[in-house]
C-alpha cells in the first residue's frame, strides 16, 4: 500500500448519501440537518433573535396579569383574590417554561452497571480531566463552543451564551428513537452521540435540537437538581472562550 | 493500534482493530462496512473540542466511533 493514501476509499461512503451538504473541506453540516430542512440554519444573530423572542414572550405573558391584578385592585379592594390569582399566573407561566427547559438536562433511565461503566469510560476518553470530574459530579459534560458554552446531558444540551453567560437556551436533542437500538444506550453513550455531533457541526446542532426554552440563566439554575447545579455554575465561570477567540 | 468502535448497548463494541501495515487486519475493517450500512456515522476526533465526520475510513486514525443520528426531542 505504500504510496497510497490510507483511506479506505468507498467504504465509509454509504453513510451519508449525497454530496450536497458540504461546506468546505473539513466541515460538512450534519446529515440530520436534512430531516429538518426547513429550519433556518442557527447562527450568531438567529441565536439572539431567538432569544429576544423568548423574552418578549415572557414579558407578554407576565404584564397582562399584572396590569390586570393592579387594574382590579384599583377599581376594588375587594377584587383582592382574583387580583392574587392574576399575579401567580404571572409568576407561574414562566417557571412552568423554566422548568420545560430544566427538563432537558434531567437523567434518563440506567442500563446494567457493565455497559453504563463502559459508555462513561469512553465518554471519559472524548474529554479532558476537568470535565470528566464535573460529568462524574453532575452527570453534564461541559463543553466550550461558537455559541458560548454548552453542558449536554444524556437527552438535551443547555448552552450558556453572551459574555457572561446570562442567557440560557435549553436544547431537547437525544439520539433518534426510530434507530435500531437508540433505546438500549447507557447513558455515556448517549452524551457521546450529542457531544460528536456538537463539535463536529454546532450550527447543525442547534438546527437539529427541538429549542425549548430561553431566558435568564437564574431562572434555569434554580429549576434543575441541586446536584446539576455546580456544572451551571462551572460553564458560567468558564475561562474558555472559543467563542470570543472565534469571532 | 487503530481502532472502528460502535457505541451501543453493550457500552462500545470493537468492530476492527488494525495498523496501516496489516494488509488482513486492513481487510477486516473493510468487512465493517455491513455496519456501517445500518445508518451509523463514523466520526474522528480532530482535535480537543472538534470532531468531523468521514466518509472514508482513515487508516491512520486512532480512534473511530460510530454513532446514531441524532434528532430534536
Amino acid at each position: 500500500m505504500a504510496g497510497e493514501p490510507h483511506v479506505l476509499t468507498g467504504d465509509v461512503n454509504a453513510l451519508v448519501a449525497g454530496d450536497e451538504h458540504v461546506l468546505a473541506p473539513g466541515h460538512e453540516v450534519l446529515p440530520e440537518t436534512a430531516a429538518v430542512h426547513w429550519r433556518p440554519r442557527v447562527d450568531e444573530r438567529r441565536l439572539r433573535n431567538l432569544g429576544s423572542l423568548w423574552t418578549l414572550t415572557t414579558v407578554a405573558h407576565v404584564v397582562p396579569f399584572l396590569a390586570a391584578g393592579a387594574v382590579l385592585m384599583w377599581l376594588n379592594w375587594l377584587a383582592l383574590p382574583v387580583a392574587l390569582a392574576c399575579i401567580a399566573h404571572a409568576w407561574v407561566i414562566p417557571e412552568l417554561y423554566a422548568q420545560r427547559g430544566a427538563n432537558v438536562l434531567r437523567p434518563r433511565g440506567r442500563a446494567a452497571a457493565e455497559p453504563e461503566r463502559r459508555s462513561v469510560g469512553l465518554l471519559g476518553d472524548l474529554v479532558g480531566h476537568d470535565a470528566r470530574d464535573l460529568h462524574a459530579a453532575t452527570g453534564l459534560v461541559l463543553e466550550p463552543g461558537r455559541f458560548g458554552t454548552w453542558l449536554v446531558g444524556e437527552a438535551g444540551a443547555l448552552l450558556l451564551s453572551g459574555a457572561r453567560r446570562r442567557r440560557a437556551y435549553c436544547y431537547c436533542v437525544t439520539v433518534d428513537g426510530r434507530a435500531a437500538g437508540a433505546a438500549e444506550l447507557p447513558s455515556g453513550d448517549r452524551i457521546a452521540h450529542l457531544l460528536l455531533a456538537l463539535r463536529a457541526d454546532e450550527q447543525g446542532f442547534a438546527t437539529v435540537a427541538n429549542l425549548s426554552f430561553s431566558g435568564a440563566r437564574w431562572r434555569l439554575r434554580r429549576r434543575v437538581p441541586g446536584t446539576m447545579r455546580p456544572a451551571i455554575d462551572a460553564a458560567a465561570k468558564s475561562l474558555d472562550t472559543r467563542s470570543i477567540e472565534r469571532s | 493500534m487503530c481502532r472502528l468502535i460502535r457505541m451501543d448497548h453493550t457500552g462500545h463494541s470493537t468492530l476492527a482493530e488494525w495498523t496501516v501495515d496489516d494488509p488482513q487486519a486492513v481487510e477486516a475493517a473493510v468487512k465493517a462496512r455491513t455496519e456501517l450500512e445500518r445508518g451509523y456515522l463514523a466520526m474522528v476526533s480532530t482535535g480537543p473540542g472538534h470532531a468531523e465526520q468521514v466518509r472514508e475510513l482513515p487508516l491512520d486514525a486512532p480512534l473511530v466511533i460510530l454513532r446514531l443520528p441524532i434528532s430534536g426531542g
